[in-house]
């Protein structure tokens, strides 16, 4: 009986006697949100263009991040390192179509899906090498990235923002909004969804599937370094945060691989769900559900609806 | 000229039916075994026993185990790292509360438990496929680690949160703990390894293993004939998980002595996943050498350099480890999919007409 | 190779017969209204101009699409649902449009995998296999090398499918489903995709079948000539509708399926 109280009703009482810390707590759920939403963002271009299961999108985060840094660190300023940065990413995206998309063209997709594993093997390797396997800081006032909170006294208490935690919800949306247009607008947005809906047919009117690749894996790629900066700056730039970068998968899973929409909507209620879920029920069974919770959810969702909420139904005909 | 089938003729279903149908492959094979039961524990060298051989074999029998799954039934899984945990978290509870058992037998008894966890995060498969279905092995994956941590029982509310393996015999000999010495350690896992690879062998050449492979390569035509899907992936669920919990017993109580959660992590489970991406996937053979060649790659990276006189870091070994184990796998994926047993079946061809190429 | 089981349906009484049957996929009416039989021991053609729910029919006997409305009576037992084990455990077998060949298999293996609802040795004979699970293993070999040599495959028997030609490979999948022994025999589009040569042999092959094994045949085809040839009755259908019903002759001459070929609108 207790314990049924202890699950059905305590952690409500908590949350409606404590409503400044339950505000906080769904803002920061959103924040983390808002950054999964951000790696499974770079998810979905990928596959929406070339079809591939880019499971490397995770760590292309944490090596986007490691190299900015790495680079700063060698003595070069700021925005030049960020602009090599971007470069690295732009010749990543160019090895990768080169090396690996190009000969595997027409292989079934669970071999390209796992030669994603074998990019993200590399990348770990090679970052760490390269950057040595510390934890670093990421470089924020050198970028002008906001430090310190905004303090609201309210809800019967006190809630924190971080001003990063603003930026960064700023700076995703005029992303998010940028790639939108671009999208619709452009004539390389175009050539993007013509290649998203049928290799064979953009082909057949000229447009290269291999410059598309590049572009589409560079473009996640700059997603990804944006996705990395503002993730180092909350939590160390290491390669723990790869398995972090896992948990968009379950976005995926939720949100459709195909919907951009469907990334930030699933990104939310992931990171939502995990936070709060973690707070008022995480002490009942000890703490950390955050590490699988999403997972769980995601499983759940694919019992019921393995199109997610925004993806297309797939009928098998023989 | 050596390799020739001239003059071996199948005479009976029979016989055309068997494992290995050439005399020269069985010759081979004998040739091996005899290596393994007699030639490595006379080299005496506990770095090749301890440190190299019976790790392989571990390896290799939840790389065996893996390839059921994922190569003879196409169920991608990346769960391995915690199934083997569970075997050897199993082991670890049995042989506790009941400590003048056998351990052997807790050892086998452990694979069990893990089929049974594996069936249960295998029913997923009924509606979802391919990464899918991936991704729900990461949900087993992730909450079975947590478990391990979370559980105080599971490891004897140790307060490191370790488990450390107590001392066991058998007919009197040491066979766990400290005092157990490589080579009898070896010897029970080479044991255990070989029977285990022989039923696996034997389920797969059969109408068992047909079934599996059906199932993975079109599924559909599969249930039109009859094969009912669900106990056919849970079957292969509940064979992989045995053998990988059995290696992960293995793994803590003949090798490494003791244990703690985060030895069967994700990275474990890719660690297996390579084995047979590059060994080859479907083939029990390319479960051996894609151990033997992720198993060595980081030796040989630590000792070649040295004996060439440029020592290298120990982290940096690892970390050009990821790197080359990830370019092999890509490259593999490109030029061979079917792996190392398939270049070693080319191989073998060209042996055949050996010394006339044509 | 006559399969048991079930009451005995003599020669020329119905086998199968599907009654007032739709089927449809969101809006899309695969089959509307269906109705027509199967009798034991004839070949029964279901023709008709490309999109007339012919493959979906063929997938509603076998069980893998559900009909929306409508029954299924088969060795005289209705049902309105079944699943596609029930078809292949009841002796139903099939071949697809596009061959659905196991590709990672060799031939051999493809056509010992038809024989898995008959091997029942349990999973410990199968660990230990020598002994009981060998011997099963042998004694369907047996029955499969019947149909190797029947279909005259054997120098591909243990070649990998994938690399084998078109014509070898719809032979090989047809094996794998008459080493189901089936009463009933669906060959979806049989002929497709061959020659001349290729499509006499095929069809030596199915009145073989039909003649030696009693095997009753019911197969889609849009070769009219082949189609005559072969059949006993044909079965019309168009845009999911049965517009005629009867032997070859009848149904060529019958002005609503001359219409429905030339695309004349009704």
């Amino acid at each position: 009986m207790h314990l049924l109280y202890m699950i059905l009703i305590d952690p409500f009482v908590q949350m409606a006697s404590a409503p400044d810390l339950l505000v906080q707590t769904l803002w920061e759920g959103l924040v983390s949100g808002m950054l999964y939403a951000l790696i499974a963002l770079g998810f979905v271009l990928i596959f929406k263009a070339s079809g591939v299961f880019n499971f490397a999108q995770g760590i292309m985060v944490v090596f986007a991040a490691l190299t900015l840094v790495g680079i700063y660190e060698a003595g070069v300023p700021a925005f030049i390192a960020l602009a090599l940065a971007i470069a690295v990413m732009f010749l990543l995206a160019f090895v990768v179509e080169r090396g690996v998309l190009r000969p595997l063209v027409g292989q079934p997709d669970i071999i390209l899906f796992m030669a994603t594993f074998g990019i993200t093997y590399f990348l770990i390797g090679f970052g760490e090498l390269v950057f040595g396997g510390d934890p670093k800081v990421m470089i924020t006032e050198p970028l002008y990235l906001p430090k310190g909170a905004i303090t609201y006294h309210a809800f019967g208490g006190m809630v924190q923002l971080q001003k990063l935690d603003i930026a960064a919800a700023i700076i995703a949306s005029l992303m998010v909004a940028g790639l939108a247009v671009f999208f619709s607008k452009t004539r390389i947005g175009r050539a993007l969804r013509a290649v998203a809906d049928s290799h064979e047919a953009a082909l057949s009117v000229g447009i290269s599937l291999e410059q598309i690749w590049v572009i589409v894996w560079f473009a996640a790629g700059l997603v990804a370094l944006v996705t990395g900066v503002f993730w180092g700056a909350r939590s160390d730039v290491s390669f723990a945060l790869e398995v972090i970068a896992l948990k968009a998968l379950p976005v995926l899973i939720l949100g459709g691989f195909t919907s951009i929409p469907g990334a930030i909507v699933g990104g939310l209620i992931i990171g939502l769900g995990e936070k709060i879920v973690e707070f008022y029920w995480g002490p009942l069974v000890g703490s950390g559900t955050d590490a699988w919770f999403a997972y769980v959810i995601a499983l759940v969702f694919l019992l019921f609806r393995p199109q997610g909420l925004f993806g297309e139904r797939i009928i098998e005909r023989v | 000229m050596l390799y020739r089938e001239a003059g071996q003729f199948k005479t009976t279903y029979e016989k055309d039916s068997a494992i290995f149908p050439i005399l020269q492959d069985r010759i081979g094979i004998a040739v091996i075994l005899a290596i393994a039961v007699i030639g490595v524990p006379a080299t005496r060298n506990d770095f090749i026993i301890n440190a190299v051989m019976t790790p392989f074999l571990i390896f290799t029998l939840a790389a065996i185990g893996l390839n059921i799954l994922t190569g003879y039934t196409g169920l991608l899984s990346l769960g391995t790292g915690a199934f083997m945990g569970v075997g050897a978290y199993a082991c670890y509870k049995l042989t506790s509360i009941f400590p003048s058992v056998n351990i052997i037998v807790w050892v086998i008894a452990s694979g069990f438990f893990a089929a049974a966890v594996g069936v249960l995060f295998g029913l997923p498969s009924l509606r979802i496929k391919g990464f899918y279905l991936a991704i729900a092995t990461l949900a087993a994956q992730f909450f079975l680690e947590w478990c391990f941590i979370r559980i105080p029982w599971l490891y004897n509310y140790n307060v490191s949160g370790a488990i450390e393996v107590p001392q066991r015999e058998l007919f009197g000999v040491i066979i766990t703990g400290p005092r157990a010495t490589a080579e009898t350690r070896y010897y029970i896992v080479l044991a255990i390894v070989v029977a285990m690879t022989w039923l696996a062998s034997n389920l797969v050449h059969g109408r068992i293993g047909r079934m599996w492979m059906a199932v993975r390569d079109m599924d559909i035509a599969a249930e039109l004939m009859g094969i009912r899907l669900l106990p056919t992936k849970l079957l292969a669920f509940a064979v992989s998980s045995f053998y990988c919990g059995v290696s992960g017993a293995l793994m803590v109580f003949l090798w490494y002595g003791g244990a703690e959660a985060s030895v069967f992590n994700i990275n474990q489970s890719f660690t297996i996943l390579f084995m047979i991406i590059i060994g080859g996937l479907g083939s029990m053979v390319g479960s051996f050498m894609g151990a033997a060649l992720i198993f060595i790659l980081p030796i040989a990276l630590r000792f070649v350099p040295e004996w060439l006189g440029l020592p290298l870091q120990s982290s940096t070994v690892e970390h050009v480890t990821f790197m080359v184990v990830g370019v092999l796998i890509i490259v593999i994926l490109i030029a061979e999919p079917a792996g190392m047993a398939r270049l070693w079946q080319v191989g073998k061809q060209k042996l055949r007409v050996w010394p006339f190429p044509y | 190779m006559r399969a048991t089981g079930g009451p005995d349906i003599a020669v020329g009484d119905v086998l199968l017969s599907v009654e007032n049957v739709s089927l449809a996929f969101g809006g899309v009416k695969a089959v509307s209204d269906v109705s027509f039989d199967i009798r034991k021991g004839e070949i029964r053609a279901i023709i008709g101009p490309n999109g007339a729910g012919k493959t979906s029919m063929l997938n509603v006997i076998n069980g893998f699409y559900q009909p929306q409305h409508g029954r299924i009576t088969f060795k005289g037992a209705t049902r309105s649902k079944m699943r596609p084990y029930e078809a292949a455990e009841g002796g139903i077998a099939r071949t697809f449009q596009n061959v659905a060949l196991f590709r990672g298999m060799t031939a051999l293996d493809n056509i010992m995998a038809g024989r898995t609802l008959k091997m029942r040795k349990n999973f410990v004979w199968q660990l230990l296999r020598h002994g009981p699970a060998l011997r099963e293993e042998v004694e369907h070999r047996h029955a499969v090398e019947a149909i190797i040599d029947f279909l005259k495959i054997q120098e591909i028997r243990r070649t990998p499918v994938g690399r084998l030609p078109y014509g070898l490979q719809k032979r090989v999948e047809l094996g794998r489903a008459l080493a189901m022994e089936p009463e009933l025999l669906l060959l979806d589009e049989p002929m497709a995709g061959m020659n001349l040569e290729e499509k006499e042999d095929m069809s030596r092959f199915i009145l073989d079948v039909n003649d030696h094994f009693g095997t009753t045949i019911a197969l889609i085809e849009h070769d009219m000539g082949v189609v005559m040839d072969l059949s006993d009755r044909v079965v019309v259908l168009d845009h999911g509708i049965k517009i005629a019903d009867g032997t070859p002759d009848e149904v060529r001459s019958d002005q609503k399926v001359i219409d429905a070929y030339l695309g004349v609108a009704h």
